[in-house]
């Protein structure tokens, strides 16, 4: 069944228009892979989800029902669980505050999440400003998970880490997966990780969705194209 | 390093121990004195919920503090003289009980305070304050042609409100129920500030999308934060006519909310002790320097400049040697 359904999304900034055509599709369970080169609209993409960003057109629903005309908080409180990219968590609260402020009722609680990450149990009574990058990332992802979304959006979470940090991530990213509840939107540039856990992708292109199909079917040419990889 | 709850302790102890020997030793004008830092201190408190926490620059909290001040005058004018409030379409009468004019002061200015948050709210920046200022400024102007209630002379209140079971009349006892209050207040947003809901005050502070993004709707958050704070600066207002006896427009005008704000400053924005610090501050500055100069707000303003260059976090923050962890 169709979690997010996205249809001939147009979205501006100003008289500056950012997305010309983005359709995208997530079922329930499943790990869809937004891809683009730099400046492709993918952030602007996960914005007008999130309802940050109001679309010109188009249609957006979640779990069936039309969230064009939803604030960000009654989009998010439907299930939409936003990892930002850049981590941005609240830097003046505690490990333990950022994830009592988001937490919302549901299978994701506090044990859940030191599960995940030991060491955001470990960090509790940490300034969240204070923590390493890879640390911060948990802690946005945590965050995230507190509110107990169905759809889980990580934009691109492991930018800027250490590859022994990113591995953790994506081991993380991996388990969540294995789950079966949640659906996970994933917007990140290394391919080789995204073959480990995606099972969609679509591809923006100058704001328009121009590739979408299975990672398998993921091929050097399509990668070439429009990836630059 | 000092620790700032030990600060906090030294600071309420010092509440304690400074009026209770004052008041040995004979020297009824020292209680009279912390009575009123206390009450600054309980008006600090309220304000620092919306502006330390909340980042919400507000420069129209004199308005509460007058509600509050208006209100004690009203109910306890009629009750001095008798006469009804209101006889039509039904009686309302005065009343010196202490409980029930804190209890209108609350209302009124919760009231008051939803009122102008709903409007104020809607902007940001120098346009909320400009708004919150407004509607202190407008209260200000309307009860100085308010002659039912004294016009620009205010209105004196001959004889102390009552509480059960004590002589409000001696000092010791009216600053040991303003300590209370306070002391109540302190608990009530030391738990806000630990609760979710505090929390996303905190962080709507720091980022307003990031909130909402999980779910949370910053405005309603902010503005029942605004309610709480006009409400626990009414409390004070009422307090404070109570101390002097006398309500009169300046309680509304733009330097008590300047003064209230410098209270917080002087402690520390964000910090729960901050405004009661400040507050017994600015009260000694205000009797030492004002014994010596007319002028001693120069000294402040030299002071307020030194705290605002060298100690960002207020004279709790300098002491703690941590910057607050909710000032953003």
């Amino acid at each position: 069944m169709s979690l997010l359904d996205m249809h001939g999304i147009t979205a501006s900034y100003g008289a500056s228009q950012a997305l010309f055509g983005v359709d995208l599709n997530i079922d329930e369970g499943q790990v869809l892979a937004l891809m683009g080169r730099n400046g492709m609209g993918k952030s602007t993409t996960i914005k007008v989800i999130c309802r940050m960003l109001k679309n010109t057109g188009g249609t957006v629903s979640f779990a069936g029902q039309d969230i064009s005309g939803l604030p960000t908080h009654k989009a998010a409180r439907l299930g939409l669980g936003l990892v930002p990219e850049g981590r941005r968590c609240f830097s003046n609260l505690t490990v333990y505050e950022n994830l009592y402020a988001s937490a919302q009722p549901g299978v994701w609680d506090f044990a859940a999440v030191h599960a995940l990450f030991p060491r955001l149990q470990e960090r509790g009574d940490q300034f969240a400003a204070s923590l390493s990058g890879g640390e911060q990332q948990m802690l946005a992802i945590g965050r995230a998970l507190m509110t107990n979304p169905r759809l889980l959006i990580l934009d691109e979470a492991t930018e800027g880490l250490a590859p022994v940090v990113r591995q953790e991530i994506w081991s993380a990213i991996a388990t969540l997966k294995q789950t079966g509840d949640l659906s996970i939107l994933v917007v990140d540039k290394t391919l080789s990780e995204l073959r480990q856990v995606a099972d969609q992708v679509v591809i923006l292109e100058r704001g328009k969705s121009v590739w979408t199909g299975s990672i398998d079917a993921l091929n050097t040419e399509t990668t070439d194209r429009y990836l630059g990889i | 390093m000092l620790r700032e709850r030990y600060i906090n302790l030294i600071v309420l102890a010092l509440l304690l121990v400074v009026p209770a020997h004052a008041y040995v030793t004979g020297e009824p004008f020292t209680v009279t004195l912390a009575t009123r830092a206390v009450i600054f201190a309980l008006a600090g408190v309220g304000l620092n919920l919306a502006l330390g926490q909340g980042g919400l620059v507000s420069f129209g909290h004199a308005a509460y503090f007058g509600v509050g001040g208006y209100v004690m005058g009203i109910l306890a004018s009629h009750a001095q003289n008798y006469e009804p409030i209101l006889q039509v379409p039904f009686l309302i009468e005065g009343t010196n009980a202490m409980p029930v004019i804190w209890l209108v002061a609350i209302v009124m200015s919760a009231l008051l305070a939803l009122l102008v948050g709903a409007l104020s709210l809607r902007t940001s920046g120098v346009y909320f304050i400009m708004v919150t200022l407004a509607f202190g400024q407008m209260l200000y102007y309307f009860t100085i042609s308010w002659p039912a209630y004294g016009g620009e002379d205010g209105l004196s209140i001959y004889v102390r409100n009552q509480f059960p079971g004590l002589n409000t009349l001696d000092p010791i006892q009216f600053y040991g129920i303003c300590f209370v209050l306070l002391c109540a207040a302190l608990f009530l947003v030391d738990r806000i500030n630990k609760s979710p809901f505090g929390l996303a005050l905190n962080g709507a502070h720091q980022n307003e999308e990031r909130v909402q993004t999980v779910g949370i709707n910053v405005y309603r958050v902010r503005l029942v934060a605004f309610v709480i704070s006009g409400a626990i600066t009414g409390l004070a207002g009422a307090l404070f006519a109570d101390l002097n006896r006398f309500v009169s427009p300046t309680m509304f005008s733009w330097q008590i909310s300047g003064e209230i704000m410098i209270f917080i400053i002087l402690g520390g924005v964000g910090r729960l002790f901050g405004p009661v610090l400040g507050a017994a501050l600015y009260i000694l500055l205000e009797h030492f320097l004002g014994g010596l100069s007319e002028y001693w707000f120069i000294y402040l303003g030299a002071i307020l400049l030194g705290v605002v260059l060298f100690a960002k976090g207020g004279i709790i923050g300098k002491l703690a040697k941590r910057e607050v962890s909710h000032d953003g």
